[in-house]
């Protein structure tokens, strides 16, 4: 009975979390993404205490429940080793000791990189933005790919109801490494089942230090047992000792299997209390104490992030030269809308690209080296296939780290996280004397704007000017700039996000909002 | 376009610059003109009246829709709906002026009434915040969408300067006959985007476009084999400021107007007069309305035309 809860919890779960990933569309409301906050690295990153406390409290109680029904790669992990068992129904799995010095050491790790700041180290290994790489990057392009071949099948038929939509390439390097972790994973946990949740993963290891002290927890009826053993081989967790009839707590996901598996019911779920559990604990290397030492330093490295989200309260203002004929080089990367500056984000960003799917305008993709090392596969602001869609505020609303903050339109508006670069000697209204003015067209707040361009004297013929200040940085100008090999306007991005200067209202003549009718005529 | 084009055509936008002043005489590019004549007015002009009253009454002054659209015809419908703006900020044609030309041309008999474009921002966002495509929809009108290549063929334009092949939708393409409804607006770079500008929307390249002399290229496009039979400009609401896009519901002027004409040149020339009364603009500004004049394409001499004014 739990067992199923638990499979239908999980499910319900996952399956709206990886359909709101591959939700091209944007049909499906960000609410049914919030399943990503409850995470537990983006909770730490969003200092989020009620969801952490929840999240630790749930584990005090119950044990590694977390891993079982929320964790988006524990639930695939699962599905996995379901389908091998398609494959292999007389697979046996055994009890394996436990491997407690690869867990503390993969915990430390993620522990020292939450600490310095290091995401791409801790985007390695958090479990849900390694499932998020997974959907985004592997996943995502095989829907569209069957989406486009289905709409042009469609379209055939005269029939539009599907439409093709572009595949954005994010890169080698985010599809390799998605491509690594989902073979690593998936190889073991094809044959392990959970043994990477049980070695590798932090989130698993530190979850199982609390599960340590959890109130419920499996034991073993040793008047019951039969000893058939059916129990250990179907644990996914390798964690059921028939020897000794001891299960570790640690490394138990409360799936429930073994209970289901039990022929004489001898394994119960229920509160054990402290004198019992003694018996029952492993008496393996670990002391109590780390586990609160590891709840210290985690809840004191999250102070040390939360207190890192501060904006500096200076901005430096950019010094723009101007680059002639030549390719122009970005001097500062640019950051999403709402990531406030820089460091902010780097330092919340654990890359699940979820925004990298969501955005409409294929605007932001996996960075290489724009941000350094510290900070690959964290999303950049890229005008390649797109530009930042004035009205859209799609990447804040769910980032689940609040790396990128939810913006109000009107905030959004105002949002300026680059400043437009014009390269007059690269334009075509001065190279070839012809009009042009894609740049000023598409920009929304007429930071680019067009005046007369006097030295031809040609009649109409406008030139762009540019005001910085009006600039919010939406990349429009750079991505529909038709000159080629180099364009002619560029963004450069800020260290820190400033709030760009209203744009200029045009002042109604005489005050008047719209001229009487009587005042107009045909004109002709 | 590969580099080498791209050489080329900049070495032949110097040399058709040269050639600028070797144009035929206006007069005689006008008897050549795809204009209908067969309708009782060449230009139609409706002020003072909402969207689908002013349709109501110029479609009426021209013999009604049966005269463009007949029995069992795939028509085509060109708003602009290029920008994912609500339409108080008039960067998109009116969606109740478009509906209701769905509806004119399914009175008329049309088997199948096609709305499409290819927009400048995202073409969802597009579609859905200029309200074109549920008005369209809620009328029996098919939305397409322009947003790949694929729906795109290639065709040449024998009386181009410029623009000798270019890659045009689909939906013109395979329609019996299509209609073009752009709004009326200033435009950073073609300086008003009147009809003609609004060819743009058909092309699935347009930064080639741009590079190639923007102004010659909107006028070559204009000479496109498959013209559309009936022009229909939204003026209900104008940018006339900031445009083509407008930053504000500022650089809108409500002037509650509407132009019909088969002949593109015309009613780009009465649109940018019309236009010339809320801010400054000339036609000669416009350059691309000589252009097109030049490739005989309509005149821009409004006087020698039969022209009927209406104020409701």
């Amino acid at each position: 009975m739990l067992r199923i809860l638990r499979i239908t919890v999980a499910t319900i779960g996952f399956v709206v979390l990886t359909l709101f990933f591959l939700d091209y569309t944007d049909t499906i409301s960000p609410v049914f993404g919030s399943s990503a906050r409850l995470q537990i690295v983006p909770a730490i990153m969003t200092g989020s205490f009620v969801i952490l406390a929840g999240l630790l409290l749930a584990t005090i109680l119950f044990g590694r429940l977390y891993c079982s029904i929320l964790c988006p790669l524990g639930i695939l992990q699962d599905l996995i080793r379901r389908i091998s068992l398609r494959f292999q129904p007389k697979k046996k799995g055994s009890y394996s000791p436990k491997r407690t010095g690869i867990q503390l050491f993969f915990l430390a790790l993620a522990l020292v990189f939450l600490g310095t700041g290091f995401t791409f180290g801790l985007a390695l290994l958090d479990p849900y933005s390694i499932f998020g790489r997974i959907v985004a990057n592997l996943f995502s392009p095989i829907v569209l790919w069957g989406n486009n071949l289905a709409a042009s099948i469609f379209t055939l038929t005269g029939n539009y109801f599907l439409y093709g939509v572009a595949i954005v390439y994010g890169g080698t390097v985010p599809l390799l490494i998605s491509f690594l972790m989902l073979g690593l994973i998936g190889y073991m946990s094809w044959r392990f089942g959970r043994l990477y949740c049980n070695t590798v993963c932090p989130v698993g290891t530190f979850l199982g230090l609390l599960s340590r002290l959890a109130i419920f927890r499996f034991r073993i009826d040793s008047n019951r047992c039969s000893r058939c053993g059916l129990c250990s081989s179907h644990c996914k967790s390798s964690c059921i000792n028939i020897a000794n009839h001891t299960i570790d707590t640690s490394r138990c996901v409360v799936c429930f299997d073994c209970t289901a598996k039990c022929p004489k019911n001898a394994i119960q779920w229920n509160i054990i209390s402290k004198r019992k559990k003694e018996p029952v604990s492993l008496s393996e290397n670990v002391v109590p104490e780390p586990s609160k030492r590891c709840f210290i330093a985690t809840l004191l490295s999250v102070g040390g992030v939360v207190s890192t989200v501060v904006p500096k309260a200076s901005a430096e203002t950019l010094e723009i030269s101007w680059t002639g004929n030549k390719p122009y080089k970005r001097k500062l990367p640019l950051t999403p809308p709402g990531s406030v500056s820089a460091e902010q984000f780097q330092t919340h960003c654990t890359s699940c690209h979820l925004c990298v799917v969501k955005c409409p305008s294929k605007v932001l993709k996996p960075a290489l080296m724009e941000y350094g090392l510290k900070d690959m596969l964290q999303p950049v602001m890229s005008f390649e296939h797109g530009f930042c869609n004035y009205d859209c505020t799609v990447c804040g609303a769910v980032c689940p780290n609040r790396a990128i903050r939810p913006l109000i339109l009107d905030e959004k508006h105002l949002n300026q996280g680059g400043r437009v670069v014009f390269i007059e000697e690269n334009c075509i209204v001065r190279t070839n004397g012809t009009s042009c003015g894609a740049c000023s067209e598409h920009c929304p707040t007429q930071a680019v704007h067009m005046v007369p361009y006097e030295k031809e004297g040609t009649d109409g013929l406008m030139i762009p000017e540019i005001n910085e200040d009006l600039c919010v940085g939406c990349g429009a100008c750079e991505y529909i700039c038709p000159v080629r090999p180099f364009r002619a306007i560029h963004i450069d991005g800020l260290a820190v996000h400033q709030k760009a200067t209203p744009p200029v209202v045009e002042q109604q003549e005489e005050g008047t909002a719209v001229p009487a009718e009587k005042e107009t005529d045909f004109g002709f | 376009m590969d580099r080498k084009d791209f050489f080329k055509s900049v070495a032949a936008a110097g040399l058709s610059s040269c050639m600028i002043f070797n144009q035929d005489d206006p007069v005689t590019a006008a008897e050549n003109a795809p204009r209908r004549t067969d309708l009782p007015y060449d230009l139609v002009a409706v002020m003072g009246g909402e969207p689908s009253d002013m349709f109501q009454r110029g479609i009426k002054e021209l013999g009604g829709m049966e005269a463009f659209v007949k029995k069992g015809q795939k028509v085509t419908i060109k708003p602009n709906m290029a920008w994912a703006r609500a339409p108080e900020f008039a960067s998109n044609t009116n969606p109740e002026l478009v509906a209701e030309i769905v509806k004119a041309c399914y009175a008329a008999g049309a088997s199948e009434v096609t709305v499409f474009d290819h927009t400048t921002d995202e073409w969802r966002k597009s579609y859905e915040m200029s309200q074109i495509e549920a008005a369209c929809k809620a009328v029996d009108a098919k939305v397409v969408p322009a947003n790949e290549e694929r729906y795109y063929r290639e065709i040449s334009l024998p009386k181009a300067r410029r623009l000798k092949t270019v890659k045009i939708h689909q939906a013109i393409l395979d329609a019996d006959v299509w209609l073009n409804v752009p709004v009326l607006k200033t435009h950073g770079g073609a300086r008003m985007t009147i009809s003609m500008k609004n060819l743009m929307g058909i092309v699935w390249d347009r930064a080639m476009l741009h590079r190639n002399n923007l102004q010659q290229c909107i006028a070559d496009l204009a000479t496109l084999p498959h013209p559309p039979a009936l022009n229909i400009v939204d003026a209900y609401r104008i940018v006339k400021s900031n445009g083509p896009r407008g930053i504000s519901e500022a650089d809108v002027v409500n002037a509650k107007a509407l132009f019909f004409s088969s002949d593109m040149v015309a009613v780009d020339t009465a649109g940018t007069k019309f236009f010339a009364q809320f801010a400054k603009m000339t036609v000669s500004e416009v350059s691309h309305i000589a252009a097109a004049e030049r490739l005989k394409v309509g005149t821009t001499k409004i006087e020698t035309l039969r022209v009927q004014k209406i104020k409701l």
